[in-house]
Formats: structure tokens, C-alpha cells, sequence
């Protein structure tokens, strides 16, 4: 009898171990990316289409740009899908990320109170800039590296003047950017940030908000997203094959439509571009 | 004011319509703080009574780093855990980043010195009168020893419930070291880092009920203990 039990409780010793690997695991892919994709919910939109499509699990952790390029370095994750076309090429330069492909853009706008303090409507975004500088009307900055605010420091070098770290109107949150636009209401301020997340903004105060778009649609805030793949090379954790099915299946005619279907109060987020 | 109002109600309708994502979110936090606890009384349990009941050299000098430990913030214990663990750290083969275990690994660390440095204090407290006593009524070493843990049992129980307090609530480990994905290592605090970052109060505000109740359960078992060991 003893005995009998003696093997009972081996056996399902035995079972216990080896069952875990029995039963196949899940292919899970780990992204890093910037805020915007996640806070406006593209992502919950796309991930269960990718997991239907190829079976693998898309898991994601929403930082900025900058932090997301700093993590694919570090071998944290496996795919990145970020926002600041000349800091990814330094990363690819140096070859801890390859494969970049475009997959969709939007634009960048500059908002403020409706009253318009310091009169910028209309104004190209150069000669807002300045305005806003000279009559030290509050301007909120991410301040945090992220894609957004890369953008926005290269501004401030275009108008030909230094980011006002230092001054009391310029307001760095360290924040995503929805939590800073809440700031930049606060104080009735102005803050630059990508169309998707306005409309997300806009969506959340139920088509009143209290900042408005005042300039646009000057070229150089086009917004490109591209996806890139953590070097397999550099990094022999990472999961390059997954990595690849995700680019391809990003950059498909299929999830191409996805994104361009994704709309806020009837408005497209993101306008899918994959060559 | 009609965001707060209208946030409790929404809280009330994710937690009991059953929200898929809120109780996520909580059953991450309780298993995660339930295998930190685990691992910070395991460990430090032992090591307390140790640090208090024996005497040897260098004894005072551990007991200052241990209440030290006590105030190390939390961001800290992220910010290391989070060097060690990446892939290009020391344990980066372990596989521990943006996990469970990751985070409770963190998470044993903030509550480890809580319940070193209790259970030691308890043990010498207990030790001065306790050992004196029996000695003189001529009890033997392992006598002495089985009665000053008898004793240290509500102690125990006492450090356990104020590191778990520290623990459950804590949100620099589970943002930093468990990166707040969603369906894996999104906390109840990450979560409500995150809903007040995106401007939605009310799964923010329903998160944050839970945690009080929690956070009051503990604290009710707690004075519940205190009295029963006053008697």
C-alpha cells in the first residue's frame, strides 16, 4: 500500500513538472511605445486583431519616445513603435534597432484657451512660438524626452532661441501627454501635442473642450510613427521572428485599414502611410 | 465637482457590473502583494528574531541599517530592481522584468526591513523580561527559545500587517520594474496612475475604493490583533 502511494505522489510530481511544458506557451511579443499610441486606445484596438491574426500575444508598456528607444537598446523589450524619425535613426545607426518601417502619421498642433492670451491663431508655428515667448504667456512642455516634446525642443532651435528651461511661463510636467494637456487647462496655458491625442482629449470633455487648436498645418509638424525591431545581433533575448510578423502585419493592407477605421467623434486619429 | 460625483457612480457600476479590467487590476495587486508578503515574512521573519534575540558583535551597527531601510523610498527600490533585472543587468537572464514575480521581488524588498526590523524589536522587548523569568523558574535554552517565539507570535502578525500596508499601496516598483501592461502587471495604484493620466476619473476613482478597503481591512485586523495581545 505504501508503496502505491510512494509512486501516486512521484507520479504526480513528474506530471507537475513536466506539464508546463507540455502545454505550448503563448508567443508573447513585448513593445515599448509613446504614450499617445496607448492613451488614445489604438492599441486595444489592434492587439486582439494581431493575436486572432498570428496567434501572438502583443503586450505593451507606454512610455516616451525617448525612454521606449533607451529600453530597445537595453534589450528590455523586443519591438518599438515610436515617434521621432532622427533619434531612431541614431539607434539604428548604431545598430541596436533595425528594420524601420513607417506606419502611420498625423500631425502636431499648438493649443490654448479660446480667448487666445497672447494671439497666436493663425500664426505659423515659428512666429507663435515667439509670441508666446515674448509675452511670457504659460507654455506647457512635457519635458520628458518623449517624442512630443523632442519635437517641440527642436521648435524652440528653429525660432532661433534656446528651450526657456529656466523661465517661469515655461511649464515642464515630466508627464504623458493627455495628464499634461489637463495641466495646460489648469493654467490656462499653451502645450503642443499630436492630433490623435486632442482628439482623445476633445473626445474625453465631450466635444467642449476648454483649449482650442490654434496653428496647424505647418509642415514641419507632420508626425511620422514607424515600427522598429530590436537587432537580434545585439540583443540575443529578443524575439526577432515576432518581431518581424508584427512589422508586416502593421504595415498589411489589413491593419493599415484598422488604423485608418480607428476615429474619435468621427475624426481619424492616425492616417496609416506603410509603403 | 460633477466629475467626482459622476465617478463614484461610474466606480460603482465597474465594480459590481464586474469590469473586466478593473478586477484585473486587483487581482494583479493581490497576487502580487500576496507572494511579496509571503517572501518578506519568510525571509524576514527569522532574520528579525535572530537580530533580536542573539547577541553578538556589530549587532548595534545592523540594527541602525535596518531602520534605516525602514524610510528607503520606494522609487529607489524600483530604480535598482529595475537595474538589475534589465537584460543588460546582473539577473537580466532571469527572465523577471515586466512580470509578477518581477515586481514582487521589488516589493519583498520594501518589506523585508519592516518585518526585520519589528520582529526584533518585539523579540528584545519580550527578551528582557521574558528570559529573566524563566531562567529563574529553571527552564532550559530550547524552552526559552519556544517561548519567546510563542510570544512574538502577535508581533509577527503586527509586522506583517504594516508591511503589507506599505506594500499594497506602493507605486514606483509595479510602474517602473512591471511597466503597467495591461492583463499582466497593471496594479491597482499603476492603473490609477494612468486612468487620471488619460482624464478618466471613474475606473480611477472604483480602483481607488478597493485600495481603502484593503488598506481598512488591514488596519482593522490590525487593532483587532493589538487588543487580543493587551490581554
Amino acid at each position: 500500500m505504501k508503496k502505491i502511494n510512494v509512486m501516486l505522489l512521484t507520479f504526480a510530481l513528474v506530471v507537475l513538472l513536466v506539464s508546463p511544458g507540455l502545454v505550448k506557451a503563448e508567443e508573447v511579443l513585448m513593445m515599448a511605445t509613446t504614450t499617445s499610441t496607448d492613451n488614445t486606445g489604438l492599441l486595444d484596438e489592434l492587439a486582439p486583431k494581431f493575436q486572432k491574426d498570428t496567434g501572438i500575444e502583443l503586450r505593451w508598456t507606454a512610455v516616451g519616445t525617448g525612454k521606449a528607444l533607451k529600453m530597445g537598446e537595453n534589450c528590455d523589450v523586443d519591438v518599438l513603435l515610436v515617434h521621432a524619425p532622427a533619434a531612431e535613426q541614431k539607434y539604428v545607426d548604431s545598430g541596436a534597432l533595425k528594420d524601420r518601417k513607417e506606419v502611420m502619421y498625423n500631425d502636431f498642433v499648438i493649443i490654448g484657451p479660446a480667448s487666445d492670451p497672447a494671439g497666436v491663431k493663425g500664426l505659423s508655428v515659428v512666429e507663435a512660438m515667439k509670441t508666446i515667448a515674448s509675452k511670457k504667456a504659460a507654455f506647457v512642455s512635457r519635458g520628458d524626452n518623449s517624442g512630443t516634446n523632442k519635437k517641440e525642443i527642436s521648435l524652440w532651435k528653429t525660432a532661433g532661441m534656446a528651450v526657456p528651461d529656466k523661465d517661469a511661463w515655461y511649464v515642464q510636467t515630466g508627464q504623458g501627454m493627455i495628464k499634461s494637456i489637463n495641466i495646460a487647462e489648469e493654467r490656462d496655458g499653451y502645450i503642443m501635442t499630436d492630433r490623435g491625442t486632442y482628439i482623445k482629449y476633445e473626445a474625453n470633455k465631450k466635444g467642449n473642450p476648454e483649449l482650442k487648436v490654434l496653428v496647424e498645418g505647418d509642415k514641419s509638424l507632420f508626425n511620422q510613427y514607424s515600427v522598429l525591431a530590436v537587432n537580434p545581433e545585439k540583443c540575443k533575448n529578443a524575439k526577432y521572428a515576432l518581431a518581424t510578423k508584427f512589422s508586416n502585419w502593421l504595415t498589411s493592407s489589413k491593419a493599415q485599414k484598422d488604423i485608418a477605421d480607428f476615429k474619435l467623434l468621427g475624426k481619424k486619429l492616425f492616417i496609416p502611410n506603410a509603403k | 465637482m460633477d466629475f467626482i460625483v459622476n465617478g463614484f457612480f461610474q466606480a460603482f457600476l465597474l465594480l459590481f457590473g464586474g469590469d473586466a479590467e478593473t478586477y484585473s487590476a486587483i487581482f494583479t495587486t493581490l497576487s502580487v502583494s500576496t507572494i511579496s508578503i509571503s517572501a518578506s515574512l519568510i525571509i524576514g521573519a527569522p532574520l528579525g528574531f535572530m537580530l533580536g534575540y542573539h547577541d553578538f558583535y556589530g549587532k548595534k551597527f545592523l540594527r541602525t541599517v535596518v531602520d534605516s531601510l525602514l524610510s528607503f523610498p520606494t522609487v529607489v527600490i524600483g530604480l535598482l530592481v529595475y537595474a538589475l533585472l534589465s537584460h543588460r543587468g546582473p539577473l537580466g537572464e532571469m527572465e523577471l522584468l515586466f512580470t509578477i514575480p518581477g515586481i514582487a521581488f521589488g516589493q519583498a524588498l520594501l518589506g523585508l526591513p519592516i518585518v526585520i526590523a519589528m520582529m526584533a524589536t518585539a523579540v528584545e522587548n519580550l527578551d528582557q523580561r521574558l528570559k529573566n523569568t524563566l531562567l529563574t523558574l529553571g527552564a532550559g535554552r530550547s524552552h526559552i527559545l519556544r517561548t519567546t517565539l510563542w510570544e512574538a507570535r502577535y508581533s509577527l502578525v503586527l509586522a506583517a500587517a504594516a508591511a503589507y500596508g506599505r506594500i499594497v499601496s506602493e507605486i514606483g516598483i509595479s510602474m517602473m520594474v512591471g511597466g503597467n501592461i495591461k492583463w499582466h502587471t497593471r496594479t491597482i495604484t499603476t492603473a490609477i496612475a494612468l486612468e487620471t493620466g488619460k482624464g478618466e476619473f471613474a475606473m480611477g476613482i472604483a480602483l481607488g475604493i478597493v485600495l481603502m478597503i484593503v488598506a481598512f481591512a488591514v488596519n482593522f485586523s490590525m487593532s483587532g490583533i493589538k487588543k487580543r495581545a493587551g490581554k
